[in-house]
């Protein structure tokens, strides 16, 4: 080797070792590449779940009609919609804001982007400059072409707001998205995978379609597991009439990982605080799939069956357990669907997060930890983003920030926080949110998982951070596949109170071998 | 030249009209639309001084923008700054700073002077994003295009008009002043001055049927927070006035 390809190698080496250590920025905007989404369809519904829901089996002859006058009835309904259809000024702050954006450079995935879908449509039927020059505003007739890009567009939001919160007008693009799903439910057009899920809702009580026996079974199961590994009975209750708490929790903790472990930690947490505690088998769903829709009917009648089991088992409190949007739907609709809830006792929060129930039991004294036992394990939070922009826990505002970080910090040794402007009221979502969760939408699923994931390599690189913990289901769903697709081990997504049940010290309890 | 006058004077009674009735109309129909959600974003105020005192930073600070993007925020409130300084100097076409609730018309004047170029030069910042930011350039319409340039000719004629032709404004004072009392005085015979005031009236006819809409737009976006500071389910026509009342014991 001569001396000047010694320099050149040299050279090269530290070039490449530079490169290694320039972390990709989570939120780095892409050059845009038109249309790149435009293709991807997600299966739609089929007539018997269109029609169980109370919508057209299949896209009605006079679609173009029906939907604008729809149009025109949402705005008389919802002043949000009206608003934010008239005040965008195009200024631009919300483009580099969404998730799908940043991960599949389609404008179309930039918020005010995927409003002006819908807006177009509206400017040209309701809006005088739109009638008359709509070349001139951007209005646009509603063509099959523009209800197609709808029906695309509208499942690549995950409906988390990240936008409304850069936006100067607080225009929330959720609220657009959910509008664009009602519309095309009402001529016929919904999606496969949440118009069938909320059809086994309301027919079994649960997103799973899992009935009362089974889910009796596998409670069993479970109870049956931790008096293996603890040597003491902790109690899942199932349809226990008279218990002081209705715990409301996703279906998905009855069934997935890292969800069940997850249950498993609010079990404990009550068994410790020697309440009295009860799921249903008729209201066994947290989630509110019919939020994701935009449609208040089915949100009420899902939301009903709570109120129902809560009177049916004559409980004085509800307790919900780690979900993102479900949380949406009791911490800021539960009141207005299914109120007024003066039967329960008001010396607590109506509904109460389980993070605010285990913050008081810590806050308390009344729980001691074994911190240690999470000693293989550097943790960080993701910020759901429906419990970050949409809720809080607590009184304080940013309570929903504080409470799950408190329960990690009091059952862990180690915590990092991502980058400051991923978490909190900034999170990015995980990707999977609001219907986008099936595997026919996993192109925009992994690419909408981007920033977070880059996130995440920064503070395992720098921090050594192992594990992440979330608090929705949908989250720890998403993460458990797509994780691997950006190598990281799939068990590195957490449930908050799975990391709260390896540390916290019951009496009676044997420690199991491999903890 | 009376008649040139008389069309500008139709022209102002016209455009004053579809301005105050226009909006007035669309905050009317706002309220009148149910917000049967708590659609708050969060994390979001929980008491009443704290709402109000967001919606302020909002409307004068542009807080959201500035987390957003701090170029936009830059020439968006040197702008609308400017704006509101230029605006607050034209009172003095109308009013009579003799009277003591005027008493302050003189002494923006030197500030509204200047913060003319400012507007104009914050105005073509931001246009020249809607050219050279490719994601603004694609969410961009000709009517987002033209509303720039309508602004910055509005901004460019009134220089010209005071720093390059210089119109005899007291004539024009006479003028604004008589159409108080439905008087039509005589304008000056001034092509700058014409073309300002013709600019200016496009500009308040298509302010309730555009996205102009944005100003009552930032009061009424924010409706969580009005159901903070006002109580749940404020309704108008009904709860009108006793929320106004409330929301202004609130705020001062
Ligand atoms: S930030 Fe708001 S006003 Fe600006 S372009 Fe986006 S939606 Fe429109
Ligand atoms: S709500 Fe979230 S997913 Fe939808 S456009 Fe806004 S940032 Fe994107
Ligand atoms: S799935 Fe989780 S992160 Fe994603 S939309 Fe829902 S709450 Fe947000």
């Amino acid at each position: 080797m001569t001396d000047l390809e010694k320099q050149v190698s040299e050279d090269q080496d530290v070039e490449d070792v530079e490169e290694q250590l320039e972390l990709p920025d989570p939120l780095e905007i892409p050059a845009i590449v038109v249309d790149a989404m435009v293709d991807l369809h997600s299966f739609e519904a089929a007539p018997a779940h269109q029609t169980d829901l109370g919508f057209p089996g299949e896209l009605v002859d006079d679609w173009q009609e029906r939907a604008i006058a729809k149009i025109g009835d949402l705005r008389k309904k919802y002043r949000s919609f009206r608003v934010y259809l008239d005040s965008c000024v195009k200024c631009g702050a919300c483009t580099d804001k969404c998730h799908y954006f940043l991960g599949s450079a389609d404008p179309k995935n930039m918020p005010v982007a995927r409003q002006d879908l819908l807006r177009s449509v509206y400017r040209r039927y309701y809006t005088i400059p739109g009638k008359i020059a709509p070349w001139l505003v951007g209005a646009r007739d509603l063509t099959e072409e523009v209800l197609g890009e709808w029906y695309n567009y509208f499942h690549q939001c995950s409906q988390c707001r990240r936008c409304s919160v850069y936006c100067p007008y607080g225009i929330d693009t959720a609220e657009i998205s959910m509008a664009a799903r009602e519309i095309m439910d009402d001529v016929g057009k919904g999606q496969k995978y949440c118009n069938e899920i909320i059809a086994k809702l309301h027919k079994v009580g649960n997103n799973l379609g899992m009935p009362p026996k089974a889910l009796e079974a596998t409670l069993a199961d479970f109870e049956e597991e931790l008096e293996d590994d603890f040597g003491i009975e902790i109690k899942m209750p199932l349809d226990v009439e008279g218990a002081d708490i209705l715990l409301i929790t996703p279906s998905a903790d009855f069934f997935a990982d890292p969800h069940i472990e997850g249950l498993m930690g609010y079990a404990k947490v009550f068994h410790n605080a020697g309440v009295s505690w009860t799921m249903s088998s008729y209201a066994s769903e947290a989630a509110n799939f019919g939020m994701f829709i935009g449609s208040y009917d089915n949100m009420r009648k899902v939301s009903r069956r709570i109120r129902k089991a809560a009177k049916d088992l004559k409980v004085k409190r509800i307790v919900f357990g780690e979900c993102g949007h479900a949380w949406r739907v009791g911490y800021a609709f539960l009141n207005t669907l299914a109120g007024p809830w003066d039967f329960l006792d008001q010396n607590y929060p109506i509904p109460q997060h389980i993070c605010e129930f285990t913050f008081d039991e810590i806050e308390k004294g009344a729980i001691t930890f074994d911190k240690s036992r999470n000693d293989d394990k550097v943790m960080t939070f993701h910020d759901s983003c429906n419990v970050a922009r949409a809720t809080r826990m607590g009184s304080n505002p940013g309570g929903q920030f504080d409470y799950p970080r408190a329960l990690l910090k009091a059952s862990c040794n180690h915590f990092h926080d991502m980058p400051e402007d991923t978490i909190g009221e900034a999170t990015v979502c995980c990707g999977g949110g609001a219907g986008i969760l099936t595997d026919d939408l996993m192109d925009i699923r992994v690419k909408g998982a981007a920033p977070r994931m880059k996130a995440l390599r920064q503070v395992t690189e720098e921090e050594g951070v192992t594990h992440m913990a979330a608090i929705c289901a949908i989250c720890k769903s998403q993460f458990t596949k797509i994780l691997p697709k950006y190598d990281f081990d799939m068990e590195a997504i957490q449930s908050v109170h799975q990391i709260v049940s390896n540390a916290i010290v019951l009496e009676g309890a044997t420690v199991p071998e491999d903890d | 030249m009376i008649s040139i006058s008389a069309f500008f004077a139709g022209l102002f009674y016209f455009a004053t009209a579809v301005i105050v009735f226009g909006v007035l109309y669309r905050i009317y129909e706002y309220w009148s639309v149910p917000s049967p959600l708590n659609i708050a974003t969060t994390p979001a105020p929980t008491t009443q001084a704290g709402a109000a005192f967001r919606v302020v930073r909002e409307v004068t600070l542009f807080e959201s923008l500035f987390k957003a993007n701090k170029w936009i925020w830059l020439f968006g409130i040197t702008f609308h700054l400017a704006l509101l300084l230029v605006l607050l100097r034209h009172f003095r076409y109308f009013v009579d700073p003799t009277f003591i609730l005027w008493a302050w018309v003189p002494y923006v004047q030197p500030f509204g002077k200047y913060a003319a170029f400012a507007m104009v030069l914050g105005l073509a910042a931001l246009w020249a994003r809607r050219f050279l930011v490719e994601r603004v350039r694609y969410i961009s319409s000709p009517s987002d295009h033209l509303m720039l340039l309508l602004l910055i000719l509005i901004g460019v004629s009134g220089l010209v008009m005071k720093f390059v032709s210089h119109t005899d404004i007291m004539d024009v004072k006479h003028f604004f002043v008589g159409l108080r009392s439905f008087d039509i005085k005589e304008l000056p015979n001034d092509l700058p001055l014409y073309i300002h005031l013709s600019l200016v009236a496009t500009l308040m006819i298509i302010f309730p049927f555009s996205k102009l809409l944005h100003v009552p737009g930032v009061f009424l976006a924010q409706h969580e927070i009005w159901q903070i500071i006002l109580g749940k389910n404020v309704m108008l026509p009904l709860g009108l006035r006793k929320s106004i009342i409330r929301l202004a014991s609130d705020i001062f």
